[in-house]
């Protein structure tokens, strides 16, 4: 058999006194799309960040496309693509350029990258968008940029952290065509994190339930479904699934109060500028 | 994958210009201190003589206040990598596979540029309201003058290096914006005064003067003071090496912090 995509070995981050990703342990085949399902602050995002390369674990061991996290980070960088779940544009940049900037820091060469950035830029439909500034773009729009934006140098995984949340129907619905044309079409290994059941019902081909840090199942949607099968309940779907190992208790939002100040400046902020 | 990596830095270079040109308001900004400080303190002081040296005070000035826009605008690039790490892009820069001192060197051209930009308008300016361009030599010769601009260019580069490193290496440690101030008047203000920008350092009480030899930018002073009027305190030679090596030391530095910085 090939060697999986990505193997994670007692995955642990912790940040003070809060564990946010606990002895994780995941293997993710290639051409897999696979989704990380959890509740807010359940650790989903942590664990994209320490794949990515953005933050270290405490303890354990990952190797994406057989690099390790800790020492080819170059490596994993030339391999992955990533759509991060706050903004990560240059608003003061064209949507043009935004893309343009993208494909050079990848070191494509000039005639790649004026076919490249017209190909995603169709893809998401913003080709007539393409030469206004970032800041003047709306949310969904931001948002499909930066979905075209982590497909142009062709990655071999591709993360997707909430890629849909607070888009309308249609534009879910789009994007959820394009994720799978990808996977299917160009054998793209897809990670998606996601606390929309529907979409990780519709996409994904395996799915591990997370819950503070944990991972409490990871399966097919349909044998998820098939272990809380019952009288009462005998057409589960995937939210029943994730209600009954989850349980019914409310979350707070990601991370402490300071973090969260944070967010609610860095979105004023972004307003104002 | 390449340490130095042509393209990357040229990129980040490229983007530096495009939000430069795009945020005027902030360039003009940037050029007011200074050139009130010129203005103010030349006109203010234009009687003040000190013992050690015998020329007017616009042209003592002068090449300190130019010392002092580098100082400035370059501290204020690198610490300016908080704001892309507070809007997100930063991210998008870290996941590319450009190494970590590729992406500091992108940082230091496009900050090096605006920040000697900056700095050549306030010259010009200083000639405007009455600065004596007297050249390396100090006669005003044609030659004397060319090959003092050519070194102070490449002065104001070691500068401007210097300080964007360092500004990085503040923007390394610090989680957001927060400290910004604690820096600018705790750190760069002393860099500021410390530098003999706006009297000689002989003036210092022995006690501190010692500390003006360890700030980076009182050889930058005195080298464009060499290189611009053609009178120094040092050799400009000593004062261009004291300049490389701050460079390289910053560089190491700043490069270290960066690269372990993690991007949350």
């Amino acid at each position: 058999m090939e060697a999986p995509a990505i193997v994670t070995h007692d995955l642990v981050r912790r940040f003070d006194d809060l564990t946010a990703v606990d002895h994780v342990s995941l293997k993710i085949q290639k051409g897999e799309l696979f989704g990380l399902l959890g509740p807010n602050g359940a650790g989903k995002t942590t664990i994209v960040k320490i794949l990515t390369t953005l933050i270290k674990p405490t303890a354990g061991s990952a190797t994406v496309w057989g690099y390790d996290i800790l020492k080819d980070q170059d490596m994993i960088r030339a391999h992955i693509g990533v759509v991060f779940q706050d903004p990560s544009v240059d608003n003061k940049l064209t949507g043009r350029e935004n893309l343009d900037f993208h494909a050079r820091m990848y070191g494509l060469d000039r005639a790649t990258r004026e076919r490249r950035v017209e190909e995603v830029l169709k893809l998401v439909e913003l080709s007539d968008k393409a030469d206004i500034l970032l800041g003047k773009y709306s949310g969904g729009m931001q948002r499909r940029l930066e979905i075209a934006r982590g497909l142009m140098h062709h990655p071999n995984v591709l993360f997707l952290d909430e890629p849909t949340l607070g888009l309308d129907a249609q534009t879910r619905r789009h994007i959820w065509s394009y994720i799978k044309e990808m996977n299917e079409s160009e054998h793209v290994t897809i990670i998606l994190t996601t606390h929309y059941m529907e979409e990780a019902d519709f996409l994904c081909d395996r799915v591990a339930i997370i819950d503070h840090g944990r991972i409490i199942v990871c399966d097919h949607p349909g044998v998820l479904k098939s272990m809380v099968r019952s009288e009462e309940l005998p057409d589960p779907s995937l939210e029943d699934v994730f209600l009954h190992f989850t349980g019914r208790e409310i979350r707070d939002e990601e991370g402490n109060e300071g973090q969260h100040a944070r967010k609610i400046m860095r979105h004023w902020r972004m307003k104002r500028r | 994958m390449n340490l130095i990596n042509p393209q990357a830095i040229y990129t980040l270079w490229l983007r530096e210009m495009l939000r430069f040109l795009r945020m005027k308001s902030r360039v003009i900004g940037a050029l007011g201190m200074p050139f009130f400080f010129l203005a103010f303190l030349s006109v203010g002081f234009r009687n003040t003589s000190f013992s050690t040296t015998s020329i007017d005070y616009t042209s003592f000035l002068t090449p300190g206040i130019i010392g002092m826009t580098l100082l400035f605008s370059s501290t204020f690039t690198g610490i300016s990598v908080l704001w892309d790490k507070e809007f997100g892009f930063l991210k998008e820069i870290m996941v590319t596979p450009v190494s970590r001192i590729s992406i500091l060197l992108g940082r230091i051209a496009g900050g090096a540029t605006t920040a000697i930009m900056e700095a050549l308008i306030i010259l010009f300016a200083a000639v405007v309201i009455g600065f004596n361009l007297r050249g390396i030599y100090g006669d005003s010769s044609v030659e004397g003058m060319v090959s003092g601009v050519i070194l102070a260019f490449i002065f104001m580069v070691l500068i401007a290096t210097t300080f964007i490193s360092l500004g990085v290496s503040f923007a390394s440690l610090m989680e957001d914006m927060e400290g910004y101030s604690l820096v600018m008047n705790f750190v760069i203000f002393p860099l500021f005064f410390l530098s003999g920008a706006l009297f000689p350092i002989d003036n210092l009480p022995s006690s501190v003067r010692f500390l003006a030899f360890l700030d980076p930018l009182t050889y930058g002073v005195d080298g464009l003071r060499g290189c611009l009027i053609g009178e120094s305190e040092l050799s400009i030679f000593i004062d261009l090496l004291a300049l490389i090596v701050s460079s390289l030391i910053m560089l190491a530095f700043g490069s270290y912090l960066f690269k372990h910085t993690e991007v949350d």
